[in-house]
């Protein structure tokens, strides 16, 4: 059974459906990981123990596993708690989730670095600690982190195809689809590939983008 | 939490631990030579390889882990490569970490300062040598810290396996939730022996790292 590209064609729109879905669920899940990173690292950093404790547990749970078995629990685990969530939202959060901790470790060191003297003239200005803490220490530590958070979200634009296994029709399902109809593996994940390669040159020049606007030495 | 289920069926983890344990240190093996070769390729004094290296880790890195087994496991016998679900397994994702480690060699091999290669050089040794005898083993001793990086980030990555029905952690994990409808429970045991295999073999390079790093 040799190749035979000819069969694409007549599945270009599933498939194009399929990285729209692919760019939908990045950017949910991309957006959840950002502030999920920053709420994370703040409770890590400045909570009560028992915010800080689970927290913490959560990070070393999440950090320690898969993805994979993270979307298995989240997909699952929801519907045991009797929440029955539509897979493209148990996917966001899973993917939300995981990318979070990853953006919280480096939001965490981030604020650390940030010259205590910020905070202590904006306490002297008047501001409370929580205002201090969002309007002037937080800003600059998440500058500093957005190359690193850039390149996780890469990862999670790729690893945005682990969520085809808990059936949200994104690039990788709507190939599989095309696959069962046409018999034709090779062809469609090689297409497959190829769109993520395109996406992901796009992403990549959308966080540089993003990181020349956000870099002091403009 | 379901402590009587989790005793009865915890065996079978153990046993698809030693699955993951076994992908894991194929894919980490396959995936250092890869790297090496690809990192040697790619700074090559011949345009061809510095390019075929810089095609494969674009290419792998660019695309999906999951897609490239895909591509590999399914499509694979179209033109004519018949694997098995772990050999494709071990096969594909050796392939894509071994992209990532190629960059994290170059990396540190580029960070040994240029004045070790002059100075090799001056007295007297080929280009050859000083790469062999001065810029490496200084590489080596920068590299051991990242490749851990890479190493971590694949042990969780053998879990993709499971979409190929390999036997392995994850996918035991998923087949005793469909089973018993106790997710959290499933994701307890394997997450503990996840964290278990990361957290030894993390011990294991810092103490590699320690003991090569310069005072």
């Amino acid at each position: 059974m040799g190749l035979d590209f000819t069969v694409v064609p007549a599945y270009l729109d599933t498939i194009l459906i399929g990285v729209l879905w692919t760019i939908a669920i990045t950017v949910c899940a991309a957006l959840l990981s950002f502030f999920g990173g920053i709420l994370f690292a703040v409770i890590a950093l400045y909570a009560p123990w028992f915010l800080r404790l689970p927290v913490r547990l959560f990070a070393w749970l999440f950090m320690g596993t898969p993805l994979l078995l993270q979307l298995f629990l989240i997909y699952f685990g929801l519907v045991e708690l009797g929440i029955d969530l539509p897979a493209f939202v148990a996917g966001v959060i899973g993917l939300g989730l995981h990318f979070a901790v990853y953006n919280s470790e480096l939001i965490q060191t981030a604020i650390l670095a940030v010259d205590n003297g910020q905070m202590e003239a904006a306490r002297t200005l008047g501001c409370s600690r929580a205002q201090a803490l969002r309007k002037v220490v937080i800003p600059q530590a998440v500058r500093d982190v957005i190359p690193p958070i850039g390149n996780n979200m890469i990862a999670l634009l790729k690893d945005s195809a682990l969520v085809s296994v808990i059936g949200v029709s994104e690039l990788t399902l709507s190939s599989q689809l095309a696959i069962g109809r046409t018999y034709r593996p090779f062809e469609f994940y090689a297409v497959a590939a190829v769109f993520y390669y395109v996406v992901n040159l796009g992403m990549e020049a959308v966080m540089r983008r993003i990181e020349r606007k956000t870099s002091l030495s403009r | 939490m379901d402590i009587e289920l989790i005793l009865k069926v915890y065996p079978y983890f153990l046993e698809a631990a030693v699955v993951t344990i076994e992908l894991s240190v194929l894919t980490v093996l396959l995936g250092l030579i890869c790297g090496a070769l690809a990192a040697a390729a790619r700074m090559s004094r011949f345009r061809l390889l510095r390019i075929i290296g810089a095609v494969y880790v674009s290419v792998f890195r660019g695309t999906p882990a999951l897609i490239q087994l895909f591509l590999l496991y399914f499509g694979g016998p179209q033109i004519g490569i018949q694997l098995d679900a772990f050999e494709a397994g071990v096969i594909g994702l050796g392939l894509n970490i071994g992209a990532y480690m190629a960059e994290t060699m170059r990396g540190a091999i580029v960070s040994v300062d240029g004045g070790q290669t002059e100075a090799a050089r001056t007295l007297g040794l080929s280009r050859t040598q000083a790469f062999r005898k001065v810029t490496l083993p200084q590489a080596m001793r920068l590299m051991i810290r990242p490749l851990g990086v890479n190493i971590n980030a694949q042990i969780k990555g053998t879990a993709l396996v499971a979409a190929i029905s390999v036997v392995e952690l994850t996918y035991t994990a998923q087949r005793y939730i469909g089973s018993t409808y106790k997710p959290f429970e499933m994701f307890f045991l394997a997450g503990v022996l996840y964290i278990l295999i990361i957290t030894v073999t993390g011990k294991g390079i810092s103490y590699l790292d320690r003991k090569v790093r310069l005072p």
